[in-house]
């Protein structure tokens, strides 16, 4: 090693600049582009109008997940405006020559579930995707954005970004998780800890004894929500659990190029000495099921805390927002979340829709019967993760239990597809967005864990799950 | 994209932290192919009750909300999903800048692209627009960097240089990356060539 200290993101996006010169930001590379329906067709467009190409075709992978039914794929989407959407991916994939994962394909799933699932995804790398839920990828070490639909059309054309230099922020999650408690209350607990804009402008890198122990599924439901924080982008520095996890996967290197990958993605964490802008600290043995009770997500409380009064905050505005949200969630401050009557649960999401969480939720499920004034959704986050639910018998478990279990897609965790909350009612997600109306207008959302979540399905009321284990 | 003038303008207060892409334009609105056609649904859960009539107290659907192009936003506006859709509506209904004491990331790049200013002030500029009369007009200035309030008070503020470039010029990203073609490909051939081998 020459030169001074670096952190592992730094050393991916050092890695990655194509060209710099004053005045401008770097232009950096791009190794892997995502693109579902929702943000990419003003970006074909684009090109169209421009007359110009996808510069790297191979590095484009196309799905469809937020706008199709989670219902029997044999069936035309109902939705006219969403059936148009999903035949326009498929004409530009065809057009510009993008492989597309496209409604019927075995590989289809959350963009932010494939991409891993399939070893798309691998340390070292930059990726993009025009969705902000994109430092999930961050899970394997990869240094992944977020963008907009002009980046998108910048990437299609160049395969390249242009970047200002991140801030550097370590999450030091020490200590060990006590039983019930998840990776998704890590990040629940950061984001109600930094605030909602605590990240803004830094690439988060989650280190500490309590994220090594994570598999990498929970690696990547904590990268996931970086930008619930703020954050550009979340990483992870690739260890054996990110090897192991990645090794024999489709698109993963195969063997002496594997060995190869496998000896320079060992250079990639941290060095010794490299200096953070900023640092803090979770304490990963004191940890509680955390669940939101407001309408942004860093409003998480631990489930056994009352809701906060706004007398107790002395900014006007966030006393407002205090307020306002109170009063759309029709919530009383000063009194605890569990107890709530809940009308929904949702599992599901580029959150927590992975194998792990199913089989998480389905161990709690197994034998028990949700309560019956409540509608349980279980949404697998991708074909494969269908599969491989069908192979463990998981299926059965939550039917057997009394859910919904349906095709894999976005579904409720944005409610572009028909599945979504009714005015007025109370759900809880294992998603990651609690805005006013994210899951339905006039829904009200308490995040949560696969657990918690599986927990409250059971009761029918917000639940601490340590009640139940 | 057209060059990006100096103009003056009232201001459209929503003293509002965190508001979200959410709230800018719904998700169900995300289902257009097209970027046209989105000024109707800026806000439009927070602007029209569950009948589709507007709701006659929130500020877009007041005198006050009519051909202003000044948006002036509580902390962190713009947080929350990626979708481009927001800066979109934004200026299709009109606004050419939104001030707030922060921006979220992916919201403050998109705005840059599309003509809409993020102006970023400090709490104490803020706190000083907020109590302005409904009537008084700012000044902006992008070439300087400047806001000038109704009392001849000149605010400056930052802005990335190089987005500034494209603003004043009217142009975008993508042709000067397309300049860049040729580091592009000699970077290229550093690489090893497909998905399977990469990184």
């Amino acid at each position: 090693m020459s030169g001074n200290p670096k952190t592992l993101s730094q050393k991916v996006s050092d890695a990655h600049i194509v060209h710099e010169e004053p005045g401008a930001p770097s232009l950096i590379y791009i190794d892997l582009h995502l693109v579902h329906e929702v943000t990419s067709p003003q970006a074909f467009q684009g090109l169209r109008d421009r007359g110009l190409k996808v510069r790297r075709p191979d590095l484009t992978i196309a799905t469809t997940d937020h706008s199709i039914p989670t219902t029997d794929r044999s069936l035309p989407i109902v939705d006219p405006i969403a059936a148009n959407q999903v035949a326009q991916l498929e004409k530009n994939c065809q057009e510009f020559g993008i492989r597309n994962f496209g409604v019927h394909s075995e590989h289809q799933g959350i963009v932010h579930v494939i991409g891993p699932e399939l070893g798309l995804t691998q340390p070292g790398m930059t990726v993009v995707c025009g969705d902000s839920h994109t430092a999930t990828h961050g899970a394997v070490g990869a240094l992944a954005f977020g963008i907009g639909t002009s980046e998108v059309e910048n990437v299609l054309a160049t395969q390249c970004l242009l970047q200002r230099p991140s801030k550097t922020f370590r999450v030091n999650v020490t200590g060990s998780l006590k039983p019930g408690i998840s990776a998704k209350d890590i990040i629940l607990a950061l984001i109600a800890q930094i605030g909602i804009g605590g990240g803004t402008g830094c690439v988060l890198e989650y280190t500490g004894s309590a994220i090594s122990a994570l598999d990498m599924e929970g690696r990547m439901t904590v990268c996931n929500m970086s930008i619930e924080g703020g954050a550009r982008a979340g990483m992870i520095a690739p260890d054996d659990t990110t090897f192991n996890y990645l090794h024999g996967r489709e698109f993963a290197p195969k063997g002496a190029e594997w060995d190869a990958a496998v000896a320079r993605w060992r250079k990639l964490p941290t060095d010794a000495g490299a200096k953070f802008d900023r640092e803090v600290t979770i304490n990963g043995d004191a940890l509680e099921p955390m669940i939101t009770w407001g309408t942004n997500p860093g409003m998480g409380i631990p489930i056994t805390a009352a809701i906060p009064e706004p007398s107790s905050v002395s900014d006007p505005l966030e006393r407002d927002a205090l307020t306002k949200a109170l009063k759309y969630m029709d919530l009383q401050p000063g009194k605890p979340l569990a107890g709530h009557p809940v009308d929904v649960v949702f599992i599901g999401s580029c959150t927590n829709s992975r194998i792990t969480d199913l089989r998480i939720a389905a161990a709690l499920l197994k034998g028990r019967k949700v309560n019956p004034k409540v509608r349980v959704m279980v949404v697998p986050g991708s074909m494969e993760v269908k599969r491989q639910a069908i192979a463990e018998g998981l299926p059965e478990i939550f039917r057997a239990a009394g859910c919904d279990y349906r095709e894999p897609g976005c579904s409720m965790c944005i409610a572009m597809n028909g599945d979504q909350l009714q005015p007025g009612q109370y759900s809880v997600s294992t998603s990651n967005r609690n805005f006013e109306g994210r899951q339905g207008k006039g829904g009200r959302t308490f995040l949560a864990s696969p657990l918690t979540a599986a927990a409250s399905a059971i009761t029918g009321v917000v639940t601490d799950v340590r009640t139940l284990l | 994209m057209k060059a990006f003038t100096p103009f003056e303008s009232r201001m459209v207060p929503m003293p509002m932290n965190n508001i979200d892409t959410d709230q800018i334009i719904p998700a169900r609105f995300l289902k257009t192919t097209s970027k046209e056609g989105l000024d109707k649904q800026l806000f439009c859960d927070w602007r029209y009750d569950s009948d589709g009539n507007p709701k006659p107290d929130f500020i877009l659907n007041t005198a006050r909300g009519q051909n202003a192009q000044v948006l002036l936003a509580g902390d962190n506006f713009g947080c929350g999903s990626s979708r481009e859709h927001a800066p979109w509506a934004l200026t299709q209904f009109g606004f050419r800048a939104v001030i707030s004491t922060s921006f979220a990331d992916i919201f403050k790049g998109n705005a840059l692209k599309n003509s809409l200013l993020p102006i970023v002030v400090s709490h104490d500029i803020h706190t000083k627009l907020l109590a302005l009369p409904e009537d008084a007009k700012v000044k902006i200035d992008l070439a300087s960097q400047t806001m000038t309030l109704p009392d001849g008070t000149r605010v400056e503020f930052p802005v990335d240089a190089f987005a500034k470039t494209c603003l004043l010029e009217g142009v975008d990203e993508l042709g000067w990356i397309l300049k860049r073609a040729p580091a592009i490909g000699a970077f290229e051939k550093t690489r090893v060539g497909s998905i399977n081998t990469l990184a």
